[in-house]
């Protein structure tokens, strides 16, 4: 192990002290700002993303083991021997995704102000998006698991008031508060996470941990491991607690695209990553990261074959694939690279899908069921083409970015070894099967075949302020991939952090075997979804369909199973504590209450008011205290 | 003659004020009742001061006679004043403390 060299610098807080303070304006000036709202907000996003591109050249100057930067901004906590700074740490896994984060953002913020250009609370919109930005920074920027924990819970926030921006909708302040109470979830994890790292270690910051890692016991080490999985879980929509990322769609589209599918989702890839030193002394935390990676990513691709709504199937899209990538992050240093670089190249084209689906809502008068699309390509020619360079790479067809993230991850996981690497190996195969599938069915059901909309819509091609980002996107889609691959580059820039001691691993299937494999999962994908979806496509969907499609349709009855396990009986509970509030203690205390108010009723009754028997009282009185004293002294 | 004669006149005394303060209901009437009492305990303050051949005892019925002089006039006034309001001299009229 190489010793590295941290850096100080006195910029980095300037990542999240700009969106932060721009947030705060706009949502403190009011209505003031709604001429120039968005302007602001768009203009700091795009600061931050070329302060990050600068960064990312300084740091591309420096040689491999001093590329990371460190700040403190100021003392936060000194409790004893508990110090914990407000301090920013840029590395080489954190550039990847500030650049991710400030990119897409920029790109999503200038699609937003065509595609939020009606509504009248647009500026409020735009100060939660650079809330998100600030709250996303500082949680891929923070040196320790507190500083973290701050950005994860901003994050948090910002999900929570962008999903419910049109809270005048119910359903969508339900959608949600139900994202935010299953991120709660997750956070719990999280923070139990940070304290067992605090009793054991005496510190939360990233390098106090790494430090002591490998002396630590194993028992705690895995309980930390399983709360960061918990936390993972929540925020990045992993089984068992995906559910809230399909209601979240409720949210405006360039919400879904920035938070619910480039970069607040794989949060919690991030962690698992970050944690790399943890999970990697923890092999039994490990194998269940893997698993539960494997368990989301058929989830998530079972219920997106069988919906309907766009950016629902987009959303099953994304819980699936983020499943690959903490699959991927399981299996330890030979898949961390090929889980960042998945997130990178998920980022570009689940973004440029999102905001075409986006695209061809405002084209479709808000319409999202792709029953009622179909034959679009001819009117949107160019969210077509971007969308379908989207749809290309997330299935995986070389040269698109997905080719080659996704077929890393089914190499390494195949490269697992013996039968566990056949059965994971085998699953994120499937994956890409029905993936492929799903998308292909998505796409033609969308822009191909004959035209199922209604009288009265007229669908057309977006402003160019909204195709531009999706342009850009697209060449991300298309590009990203190779360039992150090609010579190992993104597995050589992230080494020094998630690979410290350099790793050997046997390889059970050779590079071109995998690939063969993959691309024929892809091909029989495809092959299925166009056999199925070539003829007429019914405007409303079958009734009579298998159990498992009805169960996919109803999110595989995880709402349900939630319902009748833990919301049922946490009513029931609630309702017995409120019972027992009432009848127990509020009754001990009536009972008191009732003794004191019928004694003293009682008692009333002696003060008659005639002075007769005030002088009788007395008189007994007097006499009783005579006879006491009489038999006292006798 | 014995001198616990005096005694038990007091205490008769003593009880016929008691039982006429708790009976009767004429004011005037409870009044005179109180000073019997009070001169009750005169008598035995006198008795008990002969008995034991010092002078505390009468220097107390002196006391108690200044005490009884002062309340006469107090309560006279008090029942004065009630009869005019009330056109009764009535104890039980004037139970309205209760309330």
């Amino acid at each position: 192990m190489e010793s590295t060299m941290t850096l100080t610098s006195n910029t980095l807080v300037y990542f999240v002290a700009l969106p932060l303070l721009s947030a705060a304006l706009l949502l403190l000036l009011g209505r003031k700002a709604d001429r120039w709202g968005h302007v602001l907000a768009t203009t700091v996003a795009g600061a931050t993303f070329v302060f990050g591109l600068i960064e990312l050249v300084a740091m591309m100057g420096r040689d491999e083991y001093s590329r990371a930067i460190h700040q403190k901004v100021f003392t936060w906590i000194s409790v004893g021997s508990f110090q914990v700074d407000a301090a920013l740490l840029l590395d080489q896994l954190s550039i990847c995704f500030v650049l991710l984060i400030t990119g897409v953002g920029t790109l999503i913020h200038i699609y937003s102000i065509a595609y939020m250009a009606e509504d009248p609370d647009r500026r409020r919109f735009f100060a939660y998006l650079n809330l998100f930005i600030a709250a996303m920074l500082l949680l891929v920027l923070g040196d320790s698991f507190l500083n973290l924990y701050v950005g994860w819970e901003g994050v948090g926030l910002a999900s929570y008031l962008l999903i419910g921006f049109w809270n005048k909708k119910a359903e969508y302040a339900t959608a949600a508060k139900k994202a935010f109470v299953a991120n709660r979830v997750g956070d719990l994890g999280l923070s139990i996470a940070i304290m067992i790292a605090f009793a054991v270690f005496g510190t939360v910051t990233f390098k106090g941990i790494e430090a002591q890692a490998e002396s630590a016991s194993q028992a705690a080490m895995v309980a930390i491991g399983l709360m960061l999985l918990l936390a993972a879980a929540g925020k990045s929509a992993q089984f068992p607690l995906q559910s809230w990322l399909g209601d979240a769609m409720a949210g405006p589209t360039p919400v879904s695209a920035l938070i619910h599918a480039a970069t607040m989702v794989t949060a919690g890839v991030y962690l698992i990553v970050r944690s790399n030193f943890i999970f990697d002394n923890a092999p039994t935390a490990q194998f269940v990261v893997v698993l539960v990676g494997a368990i989301t990513l058929l989830f998530g691709a079972i219920i997106g074959m069988a919906k309907d709504d766009i950016k629902k199937a987009l959303a099953a899209s994304t819980m699936s694939q983020i499943g690959y990538m903490v699959l991927a992050a399981g299996l330890g240093p030979i898949g961390y690279a090929f889980a960042i670089m998945h997130l990178l190249t998920h980022g570009f084209f689940k973004a440029g899908m999102f905001l075409g689906a986006g695209s061809v809502m405002h084209g479709m008068n808000d319409e999202v069921n792709m029953r009622r699309y179909g034959g679009l390509a001819r009117y949107m020619p160019i969210t077509t083409v971007t969308f379908g360079l989207g749809y290309l790479a997330i299935i995986g067809v070389p040269p698109f970015a997905g080719f080659y993230s996704k077929d890393k991850i089914i190499e390494a996981a195949f490269n697992l070894g013996g039968s566990k690497g056949i059965i994971f190996g085998s699953i994120t195969l499937l994956g890409a099967v029905i993936t492929a599938f799903y998308m292909t069915r998505v796409f033609m059901m969308t822009f191909l075949g004959k035209k199922r909309w209604s009288e009265g819509v007229h669908p057309h091609e977006s402003p160019f302020l909204m195709w531009a980002p999706m342009v850009l996107l697209a060449v991300g889609s298309v590009a990203s991939g190779f360039l992150l691959y090609s010579g190992k580059r993104l597995e050589y820039w992230l080494k020094p952090v998630v690979d410290k001691h350099g790793h050997s691993h046997e390889e059970f299937l050779s590079h071109s075997t995998v690939t063969t494999l993959a691309l024929s999962a892809v091909a029989i994908g495809v092959a299925i979804a166009i056999v199925k979806y070539r003829g007429e496509v019914p405007s409303s969907a079958p009734e009579k369909v298998s159990f498992l499609t009805k169960a996919a349709r109803r999110d595989l009855l995880q709402d349900d199973f939630n319902e009748a396990v833990l919301m049922r009986p946490g009513q029931g509970l609630t309702k017995a504590l409120v019972a027992t509030d009432e009848k127990v203690i509020d009754g001990a205390v009536r009972v008191v209450a009732g003794a004191a108010l019928g004694s003293a009723r009682g008692l009333r009754s002696i003060q008659s008011g005639y002075v007769r028997n005030y002088a009788l009282l007395i008189l007994v009185g007097v006499a009783v205290l005579i006879a006491a004293i009489w038999v006292i002294t006798a | 003659m014995d001198i616990s004669y005096y005694l038990y006149l007091s205490a008769i005394l003593f009880t016929i004020g008691a039982v006429g303060v708790v009976i009767r209901r004429n004011a005037i009437v409870m009044f005179m009742c109180i000073e019997l009492m009070l001169n009750a305990a005169n008598l035995a303050f006198v008795t008990f001061a002969r008995i034991n051949g010092n002078l505390e005892g009468q220097m107390v019925a002196f006391f108690t006679m200044v005490v009884a002089a002062c309340e006469v006039v107090v309560g006279l006034a008090i029942i004065v004043m009630i009869y005019r309001s009330r056109r009764s001299a009535s104890v039980d009229d004037a139970s309205l403390l209760r309330r």
